[in-house]
C-alpha cells in the first residue's frame, strides 16, 4: 500500500470516526445518568435526515435554516421520547426499559416506513459541503474538513459546560449518584431532560452531516449506525464524554483500514465492530478511558 | 387484578378462535385441495394475485411491479369475456411472509395465476406453494436460475442472470476493451451474486486470461460507507468496475469513487434503472453503463408503444421503469395463456404459458422455453445528462 | 402431585385431540399458520428462559434460529438437491454426500446451535445486562453475516431451496406428518421447561433474575447456571429453526435478521416474561394476529391502503405493554387448573362476599 493510499483510507477514516463520535457522545451522556443504553438514538439521526430533506424539499428553505429546524425538532423528539417511554420505566427492573428502548426504535424505524416509504430519498447537499479538494495526490471533499472540526468544537463547547457550568455540575450530579442528587434539592427529571436534549441535538447534527456525507435516506438508515456508535461509546469507556469521541475515532478507522488492508474481509466489515466490541468488553469493559467503578452490594 | 387478566385471556383466546374459524369459507380436506382448485374457479371473474414486496427493503420494486399490472389491467381488464380482478398480497421483502402471502393466494382468494415476485428469494419462498397447489406464477424480473429449475409452476418473462453476465462480459471487453476488471458486490444479495459469479466467468473467457478480474471485494445490504472497499479495488487500476448490487448501495459507491478521484467507467445490471439512482448519484454516475429489458426511446414492438402511451398518461413517474414493462407483459402473457386456453383452470393456464412462443410483449418477444424462462434481448444503456440513455441491443444468438 | 401428572396428561389429550380434528379440517393456509405458531411457541419459550426466568436479555436468539435451520437443511438434503442449490460455487466435499434422516437431521440442528449458545454463552455472560444485550445481538449479527459469505457451505445469500418435508411421522407415513412433528416438538418443549423451571434449578435461575448477589451469597454458581440457560435456550431454538426451515422449504441469512428477535421478544413480553403458558398463548395469538391484521396494510373501512401499517402496530403494542403492562398477559405466574376455576368463581361472586 503506497502513502498515498494509506492517507486516502486515513483520511476516511477520521471523516468516519468523527461522526461516530458525534453521536456517540449522545450515547454515553443519556448512559452516564440513566444506565440506558438508549436503543433509539440511532434513529433520531433518521428523524434529523428526514426533517432536514423535507424542509427543502416541500419548504424550499435554504439549508442553515433547514438544519436548524431539524436539529429543533429532533431534540424536541429525543425529549419526548424520554418523557413516554423511559420516565414511567425509572423505578422498573432494567430490562424492562431496554425493552422499551428497543420498541421506542423499532416503532420510529416502522412510522419512518410508513410515513416516507422505504424508497430512498436523494439529499441535496449544499454546495458549500461539496467542493472537492486534491491535496498531494489525496482526494478530500470539504465535508471531509468540516465534519471532525464540528465535532471537536462542539466536544470543547460540551466539556467546557459540564465542567464549568451550574447545570453541567447537575448532571455529573445526577450520573455519580441519583437519589443523593434529587435529595440535595436538584431537579432530577428537568436535568435528564437536558441531557437528552443535548444528547438528541448532537445526534441530529450527526444525522444531518451523516446525510450530506451519505445522501440517501432510508427509514432504516439509523439501525447499524446507533449500534455501531454505541460500540463507539462502550471502547471509549461508557460515561465518559472524550471517551466517546475517542471511541468514535478508533472504531471509524480501524473499520476503514481493516477493509483497506484485508479486502477479502469486506464483507465482515460490520460483523468486525462486534467483534471489536466483545474484545473490548472482555479486556477492558470499562473502555480505554473508562475507570473502574467498584458495585454497591 | 386476576379477573381483569382472566377477561383479558379469555378475550383473546375466543378471538383468535373466531378469527380462526371464520377467515374463511369453506374447509375442505387437503388432499382434495388440488381437484378442488380446478372446479373453484369463480365463474364471473378471474383473479390474478399480485405477489410484490411493496413495504421492508425491496418495497420500492414491488411497488413499480405492481404499477406496470395495475396498468396492463386498465388497458385490458376483460378476458373471455370475464373480467380480470387483480388481488394484492403484500410479501413484505421478507420470506415467512412470502410464504404466508403465497398461500393466502392460492387457497384463501383462489387465484388462477399470480404474478411475482421482485426478488428471487422471495419467488423461491412460494415455489412450492405454486408447485403444489397447481397455480401457474410468473415473475416478472426475477433473475436467479433457481426460481423456475425444477419448478413447472413458475415462469419469468425476464432474462437470466448467466445471459446478463455474459453479456456485460462481453460488452466490456469488446466494446471498452477491457483487459482487468474489479468487482465490487452486495454478497447479502443473491442476485448481485450470482451476476458477479457469470460475469467473472465469462469474462475470464472472453479475454482468454484467468487473472482478468483483479479484484473483487463485498459489502452488506444497508451499509453506507464504502471508502475502503473502492480504495481496495482502485489500487489494482482496473479499466473497468462492475459493481452489481442494489442501486441503492450502488449509487453511493459511485458518488464515493468519484470524490476519491476515481475515474474508472462503472457498469452494472438492470437493478439500477431507477429515478433514485440517478438523483443519488448525480453528477457521479454519468457515463455509467448498465444492461436492463426495456428502452423507452427504441420501442422493441408494438406494444411497447402502447405501453409508453398508457404509461405516460396514467404512470407516476416521468418514466416507466423496466420492471414496470415487464410485469405489464407478465399480466399479458397470463392473459393470452388464458386465451388460448381457452380457460380459466389453472393447470389449464400453465400448459397454455409453456407453449407461449413469440409473443408480442411490451420488452420484447417472449417465448419460455422448458425451465419456463424467457429467452430476450438484453438492452445496454449509459447515462448521459442524468437520464438513462439507449446504448445497445443485444440478441441470445449473437 | 398425582393430580399434577393426571391434569396434564388430560391437557395434552385435549390438544392432541386437537390436532386431530384440526389437521382434518383445515385447509393449508390455515394448517401452515398453526405450525408457524407452534414454532414460534418454541421460539418464545426458549428464549423466555433465558430471558424471562434467568433475567439476562439476550437478544441473539435470531442466530442460532440460524445455526438450527442451515445445520438441518445443510444435513437433510440429498446430493442432488445440493448440486442444483449449490449452482454457483460447488459446496464443500464433506458436506456433499452428507444425508441424513428428518429426527436426527433436526435433532443435530439443535446440538450446534446449544454449542453455538455455549461458545457464546461463556464469554459474554459475564457481562452485565444492557451489554449483555448489544454483545449478544452483535453474536447474531456475526453468526448471520459468517452465513452470507461462507458461500461453499450456506451458499450465501442465494439461500437453499426445495428442502425436503418429512413424509411420515414415527414410522407412519402420513400426509400431515410435519404437523405431528411440530406440535410433539411443541409438548415436549413445554413439558421440559415447566419441569426445569419448577425443580431447584429453575428456582436458582429466578433467584439469579431477582437478585444476583443474593444469589451468588446463597451459594448458587450464577456463571454456570447463566450458561446453561443460555444452552438450553439456543438448544430449543435450533430445534425451532430447523422445523422453520422445513416449513419454509427454502431459507436464506437474510430471514435471520434483528427482526426476528424482536418479533419473538415481542411475543415474550406480551405473555409475560416469567410465564411458560403466556408464551404459548401469546405466541398462538401473535401469529395468527400478524396474518388477520393483514387488512390493515390493505385498507379498510375508508382508510386508505398503507403498507406498514401493521408493523407500527405492532411496536406500538410492545410499547403499551412494556409501559403499562409490564408483566405482560401472565406476569410471573402459570395457567393452572386452580387459576381457572378462580377466574370463574370471581366471575359470579358478588362483591360481598370477596371482601368477606
Amino acid at each position: 500500500m503506497t502513502l498515498q493510499e494509506f492517507l486516502q483510507n486515513f483520511a476516511n477514516g477520521i471523516s468516519l470516526g468523527s461522526l461516530y463520535a458525534l453521536i456517540a457522545i449522545g450515547y454515553t451522556m443519556v448512559y452516564g445518568i440513566l444506565r440506558l443504553i438508549n436503543f433509539a438514538h440511532g434513529e433520531m439521526i433518521m428523524v434529523a435526515a428526514y426533517i432536514a430533506f423535507y424542509t427543502v424539499f416541500i419548504f424550499s428553505m435554504p439549508w442553515y435554516i433547514s438544519f436548524f429546524i431539524a436539529i429543533i425538532i429532533t431534540t424536541i423528539v429525543g425529549i419526548l421520547v424520554e418523557r413516554l417511554a423511559y420516565k414511567p420505566l425509572r423505578s422498573s427492573p432494567r430490562v424492562t426499559i431496554l425493552i422499551s428502548a428497543i420498541g421506542v426504535s423499532f416503532f420510529l424505524q416502522n412510522l419512518g416506513i410508513v410515513l416516507f416509504t422505504g424508497r430512498p430519498k436523494a439529499f441535496q447537499v449544499p454546495t458549500l459541503f461539496s467542493q472537492v479538494y486534491t491535496i498531494k495526490g489525496v482526494n478530500i471533499v470539504s465535508l471531509t474538513f468540516f465534519i471532525p472540526t464540528i465535532t471537536v468544537v462542539l466536544l470543547i463547547l460540551l466539556v467546557y459546560v459540564i465542567n464549568n457550568t451550574k447545570i453541567g455540575m447537575a448532571m455529573r450530579a445526577v450520573a455519580k449518584d441519583y437519589d443523593t442528587s434529587s435529595l440535595m434539592g436538584i431537579d432530577v427529571n428537568k436535568i435528564i431532560s437536558v441531557t437528552f436534549g443535548i444528547g438528541s441535538a448532537l445526534a441530529a447534527i450527526g444525522g444531518i452531516m451523516w446525510s450530506m456525507k451519505f445522501p440517501q435516506l432510508t427509514p432504516t438508515m439509523g439501525l447499524m449506525p446507533g449500534l455501531k456508535c454505541f460500540i463507539a461509546a462502550v471502547l471509549g469507556g461508557i460515561g465518559n464524554i472524550t471517551g466517546a469521541v475517542v471511541g468514535g475515532f478508533i472504531l471509524g478507522l480501524t473499520e476503514i483500514l481493516l477493509v483497506a488492508f484485508l479486502p477479502d474481509l469486506s464483507g465482515y466489515r460490520d460483523a468486525f465492530a462486534f467483534i471489536l466490541l466483545i474484545l473490548i468488553l472482555l479486556v477492558k469493559p470499562t473502555g480505554i478511558l473508562g475507570e473502574k467503578i467498584a458495585e454497591k452490594v | 387484578m386476576l379477573k381483569k387478566k382472566g377477561i383479558f385471556l379469555i378475550a383473546l383466546l375466543v378471538m383468535s378462535l373466531l378469527v380462526f374459524s371464520a377467515c374463511s369459507g369453506d374447509k375442505e380436506k387437503p388432499q382434495e385441495q388440488a381437484q378442488e382448485n380446478s372446479q373453484q374457479v369463480d365463474e364471473e371473474v378471474i383473479k390474478i394475485g399480485i405477489f410484490e414486496p411493496i413495504t421492508g427493503a425491496n418495497g420500492a420494486g414491488g411497488a413499480m411491479e405492481e404499477e406496470g399490472v395495475r396498468l396492463a389491467n386498465k388497458l385490458y381488464p376483460e378476458v373471455l369475456g370475464k373480467k380480470v380482478e387483480l388481488v394484492l398480497a403484500d410479501n413484505k421483502s421478507d420470506k415467512v411472509e412470502a410464504a404466508n402471502a403465497a398461500i393466502r393466494l392460492v387457497e384463501q382468494e383462489k387465484v388462477n395465476a399470480i404474478i411475482g415476485s421482485w426478488g428471487s428469494s422471495l419467488s423461491m419462498a412460494a415455489g412450492s406453494i405454486v408447485k403444489d397447489a397447481q397455480v401457474p406464477a410468473v415473475a416478472a424480473s426475477a433473475t436467479n436460475p433457481l426460481v423456475t429449475l425444477g419448478n413447472d409452476y413458475y415462469f419469468r418473462v425476464c432474462f437470466l442472470d448467466p445471459f446478463q453476465g455474459d453479456v456485460l462480459a462481453r460488452y466490456a471487453a469488446e466494446k471498452l476493451g477491457a483487459k482487468k476488471v474489479a468487482i465490487i458486490k452486495e454478497v447479502s444479495n443473491d442476485y448481485a451474486v450470482g451476476l458477479a459469479k457469470f460475469f467473472s466467468d465469462a469474462f475470464i473467457k472472453y479475454t482468454g486470461d484467468e487473472n482478468a478480474i483483479v479484484a473483487e471485494v463485498n459489502y452488506q445490504t444497508g451499509d453506507q460507507e464504502f471508502s475502503a472497499q473502492i480504495q481496495a479495488v482502485a489500487k489494482e487500476n482496473p479499466d473497468v468496475i462492475f459493481a452489481p448490487g442494489n442501486y441503492t448501495e450502488s449509487a453511493l459507491i459511485i458518488k464515493q469513487a468519484r470524490e476519491q478521484g476515481i475515474d474508472t467507467p462503472f457498469l452494472g445490471g438492470d437493478t439500477w434503472e431507477t429515478p433514485e439512482f440517478l438523483q443519488i448519484g448525480g453528477e457521479a454516475v454519468e457515463g455509467v453503463v448498465i444492461s436492463t429489458f426495456f428502452s423507452q426511446d427504441f420501442p422493441i414492438t408494438e406494444e411497447s408503444k402502447v405501453f409508453l402511451d398508457a404509461y405516460a398518461e396514467h404512470g407516476q413517474f416521468d418514466e416507466p421503469a423496466a420492471v414496470t414493462a415487464l410485469a405489464y407483459d407478465a399480466y399479458l402473457v397470463i392473459l393470452d395463456a388464458i386465451e388460448r386456453a381457452g380457460s380459466a383452470d389453472p393447470v389449464a393456464i400453465r400448459d397454455a404459458l409453456a407453449e407461449t412462443k413469440d409473443f408480442e410483449g411490451a420488452t420484447g418477444y417472449i417465448s419460455f422455453d422448458e425451465n419456463g424462462d424467457a429467452v430476450k434481448d438484453v438492452v445496454m444503456k449509459v447515462v448521459k445528462d442524468n437520464k438513462f440513455v439507449y446504448l445497445d441491443t443485444i440478441s441470445p444468438n449473437n | 402431585m398425582k393430580r399434577k401428572i393426571i391434569t396434564s396428561l388430560i391437557i395434552i389429550g385435549i390438544v392432541i385431540a386437537i390436532l386431530m380434528l384440526l389437521q382434518n379440517t383445515l385447509d393449508n393456509f390455515k394448517l401452515r399458520i398453526l405450525n408457524l405458531a407452534g414454532i414460534y411457541v418454541i421460539f418464545a419459550v426458549s428464549m423466555n428462559l433465558i430471558n424471562g426466568f434467568t433475567g439476562q436479555l439476550a437478544l441473539g436468539h435470531a442466530g442460532f434460529i440460524a445455526v438450527g435451520a442451515y445445520t438441518y437443511t445443510l444435513l437433510v438434503m440429498d446430493s442432488d438437491l445440493k448440486s442444483m442449490n449449490f449452482f454457483l460455487e460447488p459446496i464443500v466435499p464433506f458436506l456433499s454426500s452428507v444425508h441424513w434422516p428428518f429426527l436426527p437431521a433436526v435433532i443435530m440442528g439443535g446440538l450446534l446451535a446449544g454449542l453455538a449458545g455455549l461458545l457464546i454463552g461463556a464469554p459474554v455472560l459475564r457481562l452485565r445486562g444492557d451489554y449483555l444485550a448489544i454483545a449478544t445481538l452483535g453474536f447474531g449479527e456475526i453468526i448471520r453475516t459468517v452465513f452470507t459469505n461462507t458461500q461453499s457451505i450456506t451458499n450465501g445469500s442465494l439461500g437453499l431451496k426445495a428442502i425436503p418435508m418429512p413424509k411420515s411421522f414415527l414410522f407412519i407415513e402420513m400426509k400431515n406428518a410435519f404437523t405431528w412433528w411440530v406440535w410433539t416438538a411443541v409438548i415436549i418443549t413445554v413439558i421440559f421447561h415447566f419441569l426445569l423451571v419448577s425443580s431447584s434449578y429453575g428456582r436458582a435461575l429466578k433467584a439469579i433474575r431477582e437478585d444476583e448477589k443474593a444469589a451468588e451469597a446463597m451459594g448458587v454458581n450464577i456463571f454456570k447456571h447463566k450458561v446453561w440457560a443460555m444452552v438450553i435456550s439456543s438448544f430449543f431454538a435450533g430445534i425451532g429453526g430447523a422445523l422453520l426451515a422445513s416449513l419454509m422449504t427454502t431459507i436464506d441469512p437474510l430471514m435471520f435478521r434483528f427482526t426476528l428477535t424482536f418479533n419473538i421478544l415481542l411475543i415474550v413480553v406480551l405473555g409475560g416474561m416469567g410465564s411458560i403458558s403466556g408464551s404459548v398463548i401469546s405466541a398462538v395469538v401473535v401469529t395468527i394476529l400478524m396474518e388477520w391484521l393483514r387488512f390493515l396494510d390493505q385498507g379498510f373501512m375508508g382508510l386508505p391502503e398503507i403498507p406498514g401499517l401493521r408493523m407500527v402496530v405492532f411496536s406500538t403494542l410492545l410499547l403499551l405493554v412494556v409501559l403499562f403492562y409490564p408483566r405482560g398477559l401472565m406476569g410471573n405466574e402459570e395457567l393452572s387448573w386452580n387459576k381457572i376455576t378462580k377466574m370463574f368463581q370471581r366471575f359470579h361472586m358478588q362483591p360481598r362476599e370477596v371482601r368477606k
